[in-house]
């Protein structure tokens, strides 16, 4: 027998919580993934660190949704107990890690959105949210420093890193735009001050992106075709195999308590 | 996380072309004086620790693996956001470490060189494999608690940047210690499942950490220099009993059996353990341990994928340094 996944109200709060608990989530898996096999003594603790960042983030926002929800659910059955298609996160940061620039462009790409967005939620109406946000926002603010300094290093090191920076650019792109989009269930949230609606922010985060990128003497693709469905459970097939490891023990052994 | 306990000291004094320095030298090792970098040293005492601290780094580094290994699969956001603390706390100390070795005059990448290439040791526990999250428990009970045994006493070793090294070391070993002992008694109070996995992952760990703390006395070929330097402190005999009288009663309260039938205790209130077989531990130092091909390999792609990154680093730092020193004859 194994663990059933569990059912979720998703109102627009406990959604709201989720998918932002999901992004969270879902990047510092990734990059604890790095944990012992990074380029450099000094990435192995600068990765986990943001990781463990990540991890107390999405802890809370899980907290917090079960606790709007109100049912017999909690962060860890949130984590484990979800499969596929009941996951809200951005597609961009289930992307697997790639060499050391994808997984840097990964980050970089997505820090320079959440330190804009944790910021700006830090007004939020919900007094939970914008503590949360609170906390957020200065870590964020060293994830984007750390990522934005690799890709300028990245950009103009060697040939090599340039020509893979620039690869990991050009791949993960069309995953940015999901970011900035806001559904129906949001858009009343955002009405009410409760959320900010990202899409203001998409201007200062192309600003910031263009700038680091020039700097690294790399250069952003034309096109604007952008993937979506993240927020509503349709991801790449790289999540399952995720979960499938991340749940691997509370799925094998139904009940037990760790 | 741990250190081998060392019985191969260069310890013979061939390397002292000073008798009347070397003398003063021991004589402020007698009087419990601290030795710094830049004070004289016998070249025998430089190299002995240089081959310690950087096995001891190199250990910490390597033991990143075992554990990293259940990170991704940790059964709760809780114990994940511990684990990944804590690898990444040993990846600190074996930062500290290379720190403290290079205060000795060899640089970090010749050392870590030396151990890619497999001529330095790291610790033969690594070369076990942890097979199930009960061995997350285990490894933090036992294999850090043995780390500790050997480490606390090193706090007060003679060479100065490796006693201070090693405060911060146990501090955080014996934080990690009792989250081990914390995973294995919310496996032992689990269902049957849990606790049948915490036994089977303390058969399997038990003789491997006893192997921890090196051969035993009466074998062993150590010339007593480290002693005398104030390196070693205690025998790996003693380091060995204090640990099993230690952990004895720790067993008892989570209820789980020590594979050791012929265990007993003594007058002195000591266990007094069965013999160790030795044969398995030359075998893994020798390198024909469970895992010591897949370490050194994971070491070495990790090394080898992220060179490109080093210089990418290097030669960004470099193109840096010439724009500023263009601008300045400006």
């Amino acid at each position: 027998m194994a663990a059933a996944n569990i059912k979720v109200s998703e109102t627009p709060l406990v959604l709201y919580a989720l998918r932002r608990a999901d992004d969270a989530l879902i990047l510092g898996h990734r990059l604890s993934e790095w944990c012992g096999h990074a380029p450099a003594m000094e990435e192995d603790m600068a990765l986990a660190n943001m990781g463990l960042d990540l991890l107390g983030q999405a802890r809370e926002l899980y907290s917090y949704a079960a606790k709007v929800e109100g049912k017999d659910n909690d962060e860890d059955k949130f984590a484990y107990l979800r499969d596929v298609r009941q996951y809200r996160n951005l597609l961009l940061l289930e992307q697997p890690n790639g060499d050391f620039a994808r997984t840097l462009v990964r980050q970089f790409f997505y820090a320079a959105f959440a330190d804009l967005y944790w910021r700006a939620m830090m007004g939020s109406s919900d007094p939970t949210l914008a503590a949360i946000a609170a906390k957020s926002e200065k870590e964020t603010a060293y994830h984007l420093r750390h990522s934005s300094e690799w890709i300028v290093r990245l950009g103009d090191g060697t040939e090599e890193s340039h020509r893979r920076a620039q690869d990991a650019i050009d791949d993960l792109w069309a995953y940015t735009g999901e970011m900035f989009a806001v559904d129906d269930s949001e858009r009343g949230l955002v009405d009410a001050g409760i959320a900010i609606d990202p899409a203001a922010l998409q201007p200062r985060w192309l600003k910031t992106v263009t700038g680091v990128v020039n700097e690294a003497t790399l250069s952003l693709p034309k096109s604007n075709w952008m993937q979506q469905g993240g927020r509503s459970g349709r991801h790449s097939e790289h999540l399952g195999h995720l979960l499938s490891e991340l749940q691997s023990l509370p799925r094998t052994f139904p009940g037990a308590t760790w | 996380m741990y250190t081998q306990a060392l019985n191969s000291s260069d310890g013979d004094d061939r390397g002292i072309e000073d008798a009347a320095r070397a003398a003063q030298f021991q004589a402020r090792i007698d009087d419990d004086e601290r030795i710094e970098a830049n004070d004289w040293m016998p070249a025998a005492y430089r190299k002995t620790l240089t081959r310690q601290i950087s096995q001891h780094a190199h250990s910490e580094i390597v033991g990143m693996l075992p554990e990293g290994n259940w990170i991704t699969r940790a059964p709760s956001l809780r114990r994940k956001a511990a684990l990944l603390a804590k690898v990444q706390d040993e990846c600190g100390h074996g930062l500290y470490l290379y720190a403290a070795a290079e205060t000795l005059g060899t640089s970090r990448e010749e050392l870590v060189d030396l151990m890619l290439s497999g001529k330095a040791k790291y610790s033969s526990i690594f070369n076990y494999p942890t097979l199930t999250w009960a061995d997350i428990g285990t490894v933090g009970w036992l294999v850090d608690g043995a780390a500790i045994m050997n480490q606390i006493p090193l706090c007060r070793c003679s060479y100065g940047p490796y006693a201070r090294a090693m405060i911060r070391v146990c501090k955080e070993e014996s934080f990690h210690q009792r989250q081990g002992f914390e995973i294995m008694v919310t496996l032992c109070r689990g269902t049957e499942e849990q606790k049948a996995m915490a036994q089977n992952a303390l058969e399997r760990w038990w003789w491997p950490v006893l192997m921890m703390f090196g051969p035993p006395d009466k074998a062993s070929q150590h010339s007593d220099t480290s002693t005398k330097w104030k390196i070693k402190r205690f025998s790996n005999d003693e380091l060995r009993q204090k640990f099993v009288d230690a952990t004895v009663p720790q067993a008892q309260y989570l209820g789980l059996t020590i594979p050791d039938p012929g265990m007993k205790q003594n007058a002195n209130g000591n266990w007094e353990y069965s013999p160790i077989d030795w044969e398995e531990f030359n075998q893994v130092l020798a390198g024909n341990g469970p895992c010591n091909r897949d370490r050194l390999a994971a070491r070495r792609k990790a090394h080898e994928e992220g060179a490109w990154v080093r210089e990418a680093a290097m030669a960004y730092a470099e193109k840096r340094e010439n724009r500023k020193l263009a601008q300045a004859a400006e």
